[in-house]
């Protein structure tokens, strides 16, 4: 099992690999708190993107309603944590759970009725929306009026409830960044992979050849679903308030999906190189528009939106893929 | 509840549903002809509305008459938008297109911050508060003559399809990509063409808006989803269905604000939505894809 | 009712900056060499950006009004945009801290001030909140964050209190009334104090409709022909600004006339927009909400120096707290002598300035960091401009009840 995931991977693409997982794991030593936080963003982005990935990139389902998922698990499990004290690593898996439902749920209706493309991009919204109104008069979580977690001393890191210091969130996101580039990587050799990559590239033939297309997309989607509940775990955790407003907005989804989209669609490193390039390039923006004095609201979205419109009409498939080219890493038949 | 108060709030969300109507047909028509989801409508219908404000601010130009030249002006946007930027896109899979236009409307939004400032802007011409009373209801001016407008407009437009060469190129290449491209039509031209109709009902829904609304930078996705929800209701493609379309979300909305909670009224057009998306996914009046 | 003249109002200032630039309002000795490094960070872009670029506006001029105070302690001002976002605005509060700040001014939004609140009560730089109403963030046990703005329960506590000297002063109490609120983060804070609280002011009317709507509503026609049905007498909203406007345009279209437009304590009414987009229309209506002193000589002082940098702006709450906001930062720094985190937080805590711009008593903040001593006003609109006219000791103008009709205004 294990030599399934490093089959037919060349080996310097196993050292770089390597090299990057231990320049990340020293990191929190070296760069101050500043530099913590954009890593922090970084993995929250590669992570959620990777999750995505597999609907989109794997399944072929296109999917602009991710921030439901997020929502609903950073509510689950923050709403349990504030009601009934019941801690994070137990709430999680309710949180998956709800959130599969959900996914399951749109999955099936969809699927059933023949949905495709751009209906169920659109349909995806529908029901981001729809959660985002209706959270907003849920009284229990209170409403539009947020979720607020108790916060207590920082000084020690209280990994049972998820308190503590970000480098401990860091190393959480670390694992689970890895976590997920492993396990995508082993769906993607397994059988289900190439069923996926059937049911994306040729719909009818997968149908002819007797793959159950219904049953792989409701797979991509729950898988999809149950990874993004963790990542609104942790934001619910790491940021200690939640409002309907924010986590289950639109421009939260495309925020989501912006990264691997850049990265490389289908690409296992592209979501996390997107999220790399995307975040440092925001920054970097911020920072230059501030040293060169221009301090005009806008103009730094102006910028980003350029890049984000420069890379897609110049690299189709993403960063990640020529890049692989050129650097030599390309898989081995 | 008394009969006059839910008469009249139908009678306004039949109204507002008109221009909501305006905006989503550029929508539709792009769609159907295109094949591609314009997500920067509702940023582009902004632009428009910051038109009419300049215009108004500048040399107090009705925003009724500012109309025309500012739906010509996002004819060119539209068409130069296609020409340069979509028509590569044109068989490109749907999410490098949708990323393409997002990309797009994140320029659009913040340039418009960037050149307005984020303050809300509006209009007020000497009738913005006039109303009329036709028998006991008591109706909104403004939205009269815009919703008779919107529907002279949406007229215009089934004629021009209809009846000149010209729409019914366009027509043709919709229906049949490669027979439009066999029988020798300049299917790029035609697509350009289209995109700038699409672009210019939405100038011209943009620059009525500016007497209902106040409008900012950051409304503009707010309508792109508007939008979306109309024509997938109505049918993605179908021109009369945008206006139905458009006309069922404003009652929607209208209905659910006076019998329900007002703050959820959006989800009820949003239940519209799932529910035709799941029964009849072509829309009420699409044909099947 | 005595009715300030500009000449008084002129006679005040001259009269206050003789009086500063003897003594001082503070005993201060400035800090030697140190300079201090204030972090201001608010939404200036996203759909926030109207409201936090005029929070920046008070933050901007607060060093050289201080200078010119003799509280002029060395202050640097590094600004920051959250972009109307939670994570931006703790990725930037790091930065910030990162690259110096010894204080942390902002953030005008509730979910944004918490995110702030975390990064500085970690890195032990103290945070002080010049506006955001959520009380949640001075509950949470934090021993650097400060707020110098209401909790929602002191905003609606305020405000229906004033209501009753409303109803007083003008002989007009109203039998019942329609609720309309904006259904965000501060509009629910402040409907949850509404509710949990109107029983116990014993208030003359009764609310017979309480009303929600989006906060992206685009038109509120359908919820103003719903309130004109009820027929109540008082209308109550707790708006922000574009649906304040939204509102009252809507409600002379529809013809709605009651007697009383009286918000217990939110935005809208009195911002500059208001005005130049409804004209005479702004007119009537009233707000109680924490106010700048009028009275204050500290207060024009700062208006005068507002005036004459930003020309087009209107001078209101955002900016005051703002400003208040570096000011307590800089007598804390002149009191600790330090840009020690600790030692400015306990300097914050031993905050006592009586002479402030704010309407209310000493400034200063409780074992929870929240100032308790704001009071607000009653605000009506006048001449197209807000005038203070409850309490009565420092009331610019008359009340003017019951309204008068549309178009006679």
């Amino acid at each position: 099992m294990i030599a399934r995931l490093v089959d037919g991977v060349p080996k310097r693409a196993l050292i770089l690999l390597g090299l990057l997982m231990a320049a990340m794991l020293v990191a929190p030593l070296l760069v101050d708190p500043y530099i913590l936080s954009v890593l922090v963003i970084i993995l929250y982005f590669a992570y959620t993107g990777q999750a995505w990935n597999v609907m989109m990139g794997f399944a072929g389902q296109l999917s602009l309603g991710h921030a439901l998922y997020v929502g609903l698990g950073g509510y689950t499990a923050a709403a349990l944590y504030v009601h009934f004290g019941i801690g994070p690593w137990a709430g999680v898996w309710v949180a998956i759970a709800i959130s599969m439902a959900f996914g399951l749920g749109i999955g099936f209706l969809a699927f059933r009725f023949g949905i495709g493309g751009v209906y169920f991009a659109l349909l995806t919204i529908a029901f981001a929306e729809f959660t985002r109104i209706g959270f907003d008069h849920f009284d229990w979580v209170n409403g539009s009026g947020g979720l607020f977690l108790p916060v207590e001393q920082y000084s020690v890191n209280d990994l049972p409830n998820l308190r503590g210091s970000p480098t401990m969130f860091y190393y959480i996101l670390l694992a689970l960044t890895a976590g997920a580039f492993l396990l995508c990587r082993w769906l993607l050799t397994g059988r289900i992979g190439y069923y996926w990559l059937a049911i994306r590239e040729e719909p009818e033939a997968a149908q002819t050849l007797g793959i159950n297309v219904f049953r792989y997309k409701m797979i991509a989607v729950a898988i999809s679903a149950g990874m993004t509940a963790l990542s609104g775990v942790f934001f619910a955790f790491y940021y200690n308030n939640l409002f309907p407003e924010q986590i289950f907005n639109i421009s939260r989804s495309i925020e989501l999906i912006l990264g691997p989209i850049i990265g490389g669609v289908g690409s296992l490193f592209g979501p996390i190189l997107g999220a790399f390039v995307l975040t440092v390039l925001a920054e970097t923006v911020t920072e230059v528009m501030h040293a060169l004095g221009y301090e005009i609201p806008g103009i730094k979205q102006v910028f980003y939106g350029i890049c984000l419109l420069v890379v897609i009409i110049y690299l189709p498939h993403g960063i990640w893929p020529p890049l692989r080219k050129r650097l030599g890493l390309e898989q081995k038949p | 509840m008394p009969a006059e108060l839910i008469a009249n709030v139908a009678l306004q969300g039949i109204l507002t549903g008109l221009v909501y109507g305006l905006m989503a047909l550029g929508l539709s028509v792009i769609f159907g002809v295109v094949r591609v989801v314009n997500f920067a409508h509702g940023e582009m219908m902004t632009i428009a509305s910051y038109a009419a404000i300049v215009a108004f601010g500048a040399w107090n130009i009705d925003p009724l008459v500012a109309m025309v030249p500012i739906a010509v002006i996002l004819f060119a946007l539209g068409y130069v938008m296609q020409a340069v930027l979509i028509n590569p896109f044109v068989n490109r899979p749907e999410h490098s297109q949708f990323i393409l236009l997002a990309a797009v409307a994140i320029i659009m939004v913040n340039a418009l911050l960037m050149v307005f400032g984020p303050d809300a802007r509006s209009v007020l011409v000497d009738y913005s508060l006039d109303s009329v009373e036709i028998g006991p209801l008591l109706v909104d001016k403004v939205r009269v003559i815009t919703a008779v407008l919107a529907l002279a407009i949406a007229a215009g437009l089934f004629a021009f399809f209809r009846l000149t060469r010209t729409g019914r190129a366009i027509r043709a290449c919709a229906d049949n990509y490669l027979g439009a491209l066999v029988v020798g039509l300049n299917v790029r031209r035609l697509y350009a063409l289209t995109f700038g109709i699409g672009s210019a009902c939405v100038g011209a829904a943009g620059a009525m808006m500016v007497l209902l609304i106040d409008t900012t930078p950051s409304i503009g996705p707010a309508f792109t989803l508007q939008a979306f929800v109309i024509v997938i209701v109505g049918g993605l493609g179908s021109m009369p269905g945008a206006l139905l379309g458009g006309i069922l979300i404003g009652l929607s909305e209208a209905m659910s604000g006076l019998f329900f909670a007002p703050s959820a009224k959006s989800m009820f057009a949003v239940a519209l939505l799932i529910l035709v998306l799941l029964f009849r996914p072509q829309g009420l009046l699409g044909r099947k894809a | 009712m005595t009715k300030l003249t500009r000449r008084q109002f002129a006679a005040g200032t001259v009269a206050g900056a003789a009086l500063f630039a003897g003594s001082g309002p503070f005993n201060i000795v400035r800090a030697q060499g140190a300079k201090l490094r204030i972090g201001s960070i608010h939404p200036r872009s996203g759909y926030q950006a109207q409201l936090g670029l005029a929070c920046q506006r008070g933050i901007d001029i607060a060093p050289r009004v201080l200078k010119q105070l003799g509280m002029g302690a060395d202050i640097e001002i590094m600004s920051a945009d959250t972009e109307s976002n939670v994570d931006v605005a703790r990725s930037r509060a790091e930065k910030l801290i990162n690259d110096g700040a010894n204080v942390l001014i902002g953030a005008f939004d509730s979910g944004q001030s918490a995110a702030i609140a975390q990064v500085a009560e970690q890195k032990g730089v103290p945070y002080i909140i010049n506006v955001a109403a959520a009380p949640q963030i001075t509950e949470q046990g934090y021993k650097f964050v400060f707020r110098n703005f209401p909790t929602a329960p002191m905003l609606v506590g305020d405000g229906l209190n004033l209501m009753k000297g409303v109803f007083e002063k003008s002989g007009i109490t109203p039998k019942t009334a329609v609720f309309m609120h904006v259904n965000d983060t501060f509009g629910q804070s402040m409907a949850g104090a509404i509710k949990a609280m109107a029983p116990r002011f014993n208030l003359p009317f009764q609310i017979v409709e309480t009303i929600a709507y989006d906060p992206q509503a685009k038109d509120l026609s359908v919820e103003i022909a719903k309130a004109k049905a009820t027929g109540a007498e008082m209308l109550m909203p707790v708006t922000r600004l574009n649906d304040a406007i939204l509102m009252v345009r809507e409600m002379v279209k529809q013809r709605w006339e009651p007697k009383i437009v009286m918000s217990p304590g939110a935005p809208g009414f009195y911002e500059g927009q208001f005005y130049k987009t409804l004209g005479k229309f702004s007119n009537g209506m009233i707000t109680n909400v924490p106010w700048y002193n009028p009275r204050s000589q500290l207060t024009q002082k700062l208006l005068d120096e507002f005036t004459k940098t930003y020309k087009n702006e209107m001078f209101e709450l955002n900016v005051g707290f703002s400003f208040e906001a570096v000011m307590v930062a800089a007598d804390a720094f002149n009191r600790a002598k330090s840009t020690d985190g600790k030692a400015l937080a306990d300097a914050i805590r031993q905050t006592r300035i009586e002479n402030h711009v704010m309407a209310g008593g000493t400034l200063q903040f409780n074992e929870k960091g929240q100032n308790v001593n704001i009071k607000s006003v009653t605000l009506q609109n006048l001449d197209q401009r807000p005038k203070v006219v409850l309490p009565l000791d420092i009331a610019e103008d008359n009340l003017l009840l019951p309204l008068p009709s549309w178009s006679k205004r």
